[in-house]
């Protein structure tokens, strides 16, 4: 991603420019630019990841609940022996987050390359639709929550209406056990398919034409230069996408916090680990578990983008 | 290259189809901030009724919305303000020192669940006495910010030539006054898309503002949230505020799309 056009030579070099009528400080100050721009920000980050995680870390280990200054005692390795032994909340909730970032991925790249390929070449109006596939991209999300909640209402929303027409449903759309993460999974490929075809987007427009032509001259079809010379081509680009988008699909929270509320609804049917873990920290005050299901849940998260990262290593 | 017919005619169904896909809710839900409660429930006035702002006037005056905007302006502005303070400089030693590892320090933020830090900040500011203030909102949001306007950054400044800053120094500007007079200055598109994003982002931030804000000091994604807290749900009402807080950052996207879309993209392309 840092692709730097500085040597450290000529960066040592240059603050030898620095002439002797400048006072004190401000040859100080040339001479440690490099740590007096980039500390604030770093100290600022690592303050507020470094503590919280260390403490995560801790609670997991103790039985706190309640408040947050109660007396809590040590438990070991308690918590995680209870969260990874529990089927009724913890696993159901790994299997939906899975389910979820899976599913939404799939679909979302799927449908964001047909997008992107068909906003490859120029056309009129192009303005226009680009403006069209922003705007999922841009409005809050909580909003967009509700306004698929009252699109799924049972009664009164308008696509339970659209599938009359065809003849279908009624369908339970979100307030259905089995229909909601599924319903949830469409929202968030409504908002997010955007994202992914903007970035596949700008890939497509930075490849040159000529491999396109010589397979074209070579007498390919379309679908063998979109399989042979185009995916080969924006497969960096793609990983990219999938690692970006992945790592905010498996925190999906708001979409389905404003549509399902507590505990991922009543029967828990849209409770991911991050909603799981949040419902634990702020709806129960079970802080001990929360950091355990927490901690587990970072690994799963470094453990995906570990295995993204060392797939492009093999695609490149 | 040139396009057959049948594909062009595909191609403008397809599109049509596409853009119907991603406005049509949208659309749907201005439409029913604009209906009274009973319109909302007949099918019959799904597409013709007589427009109306109760809604509106409702949310503005009654439910404090007018509050709510501030606090969500006044957040996003100076989360933005300070990050972009302490983002660009960071960034800009960042990509001229190539220092990788300590960037990654700082994407890092961008990895880690929020709930796993809002469990210690919440303790840590409640002893401050701060939850519940705008700085410890501000602070939080800056934690989104930061990191996106570093990236953004960057990779910006990775795209700068060097020459420029050299040239200038061989004309007796110090390092840091090559970096403040030349590069700070051609850096503005730069600097605009960060800023731009890290204010939408801030603006739509949920999580931190459900636990961090309070009554006086909510932001408008929890204002709405907490619309929906009683047995039965004011469509109209609900809808009008959804279209408040969605409706600048449309209208920003549309006038600033370059710098939207440059943002969201930023970095995806050099792999």
């Amino acid at each position: 991603m840092a692709v730097t056009t500085t040597t450290p030579s000529t960066a040592g070099k240059t603050s030898l420019t620095t002439s002797a009528s400048t006072p004190g400080w401000a040859r100080w100050a040339n001479r440690h630019r490099k740590w007096l721009f980039a500390s604030p920000a770093m100290v600022f980050v690592a303050v507020l990841i470094i503590f919280p995680v260390a403490w995560t870390l801790y609670l997991s280990l103790t039985n706190a609940e309640g408040s947050v200054r109660a007396e809590s005692e040590f438990v070991g390795f308690a918590n995680y022996l209870d969260v990874l032994s529990d089927t009724e909340r913890f696993w159901p909730a790994v299997l939906r987050t899975v389910v979820f970032t899976g599913g939404v991925l799939a679909a979302e790249i799927v449908l964001g390359m047909a997008i992107a390929l068909l906003l490859w070449r120029p056309f009129k109006g192009e303005k226009w639709v680009r403006v069209a596939i922003l705007l999922p991209l841009v409005a809050t999300p909580v909003a967009v929550g509700m306004m698929w909640r009252l699109i799924f209402d049972p009664n009164i929303g308008m696509a339970n209406r659209v599938l009359g027409w065809v003849g279908l449903g009624p369908w339970p759309w979100l307030a259905g056990e089995h229909s909601a993460l599924p319903t949830t999974m469409l929202i968030d490929v409504w908002q997010w398919t955007p994202m992914i075809v903007l970035i596949l987007l700008a890939g497509l427009t930075s490849l040159s034409d000529e491999p396109q032509e010589a397979a074209l001259i070579d007498g390919a079809s379309a679908w063998q230069r979109f399989r042979h010379v185009t995916l080969p081509l924006l497969m960096p680009t793609l990983v990219v996408a999938v690692l970006l988008r992945g790592i905010d699909a498996l925190k999906t929270f708001d979409i389905l916090y404003a549509t399902k509320g507590k505990g991922g609804g009543s029967f828990h049917e849209v409770e991911t680990l991050n909603v799981y873990a949040y419902g634990l920290s702020f709806d129960y005050n079970e802080y001990g578990v929360s950091s355990t299901v927490l901690i587990i849940f970072f690994l799963i998260i470094i453990g995906s983008m570990w295995a993204v990262t060392s797939r492009r290593k093999d695609a490149a | 290259m040139r396009a057959r017919t049948p594909y062009k005619v595909f191609r403008v169904v397809a599109l049509v189809v596409v853009v119907l896909a991603l406005l049509a809710p949208l659309a749907w839900m201005v439409a029913a901030s604009l209906k009274t409660n009973v319109d909302i429930y007949n099918p019959d006035k799904a597409v013709f009724f007589s427009p109306t702002w109760d809604n509106y006037a409702k949310v503005l005056q009654q439910a404090n919305y007018v509050q709510f905007i501030v606090n969500s302006l006044w957040v996003a502005f100076a989360a933005t303000a300070l990050s972009l303070l302490l983002g660009v400089p960071a960034a800009y030693s960042m990509s001229r020192f190539s220092m990788g590892r300590s960037a990654l320090v700082v994407l890092m933020a961008r990895v880690i669940p929020a709930v796993s830090l809002l469990v210690p900040w919440y303790y840590v500011f409640s002893n401050l006495k701060m939850v519940g203030g705008f700085t410890v909102l501000i602070l939080s949001h800056m934690f989104v910010s930061l990191p996106l306007i570093v990236y953004i950054m960057m990779g910006y400044f990775d795209g700068l030539p060097i020459e420029l800053e050299e040239s200038a120094m061989v004309d007796g500007l110090t390092p840091i006054g090559a970096f403040r007079r030349i590069t700070l200055p051609l850096s503005t598109p730069g600097i605009a898309t960060a800023g731009i994003l890290s204010f939408i982002f801030s603006w739509n931030n949920f999580m931190f503002a459900l636990v961090l804000s309070s009554a006086h000091t909510k932001t408008l994604p929890v204002a709405i949230f907490d619309f929906v807290g009683y047995a039965s749900i004011d469509w109209g009402g609900l809808m009008a505020a959804s279209t408040v807080v969605t409706l600048p950052i449309m209208l920003i996207a549309l006038f600033a799309q370059k710098y939207v879309v440059s943002g969201l993209t930023a970095g995806a392309t050099k792999g």
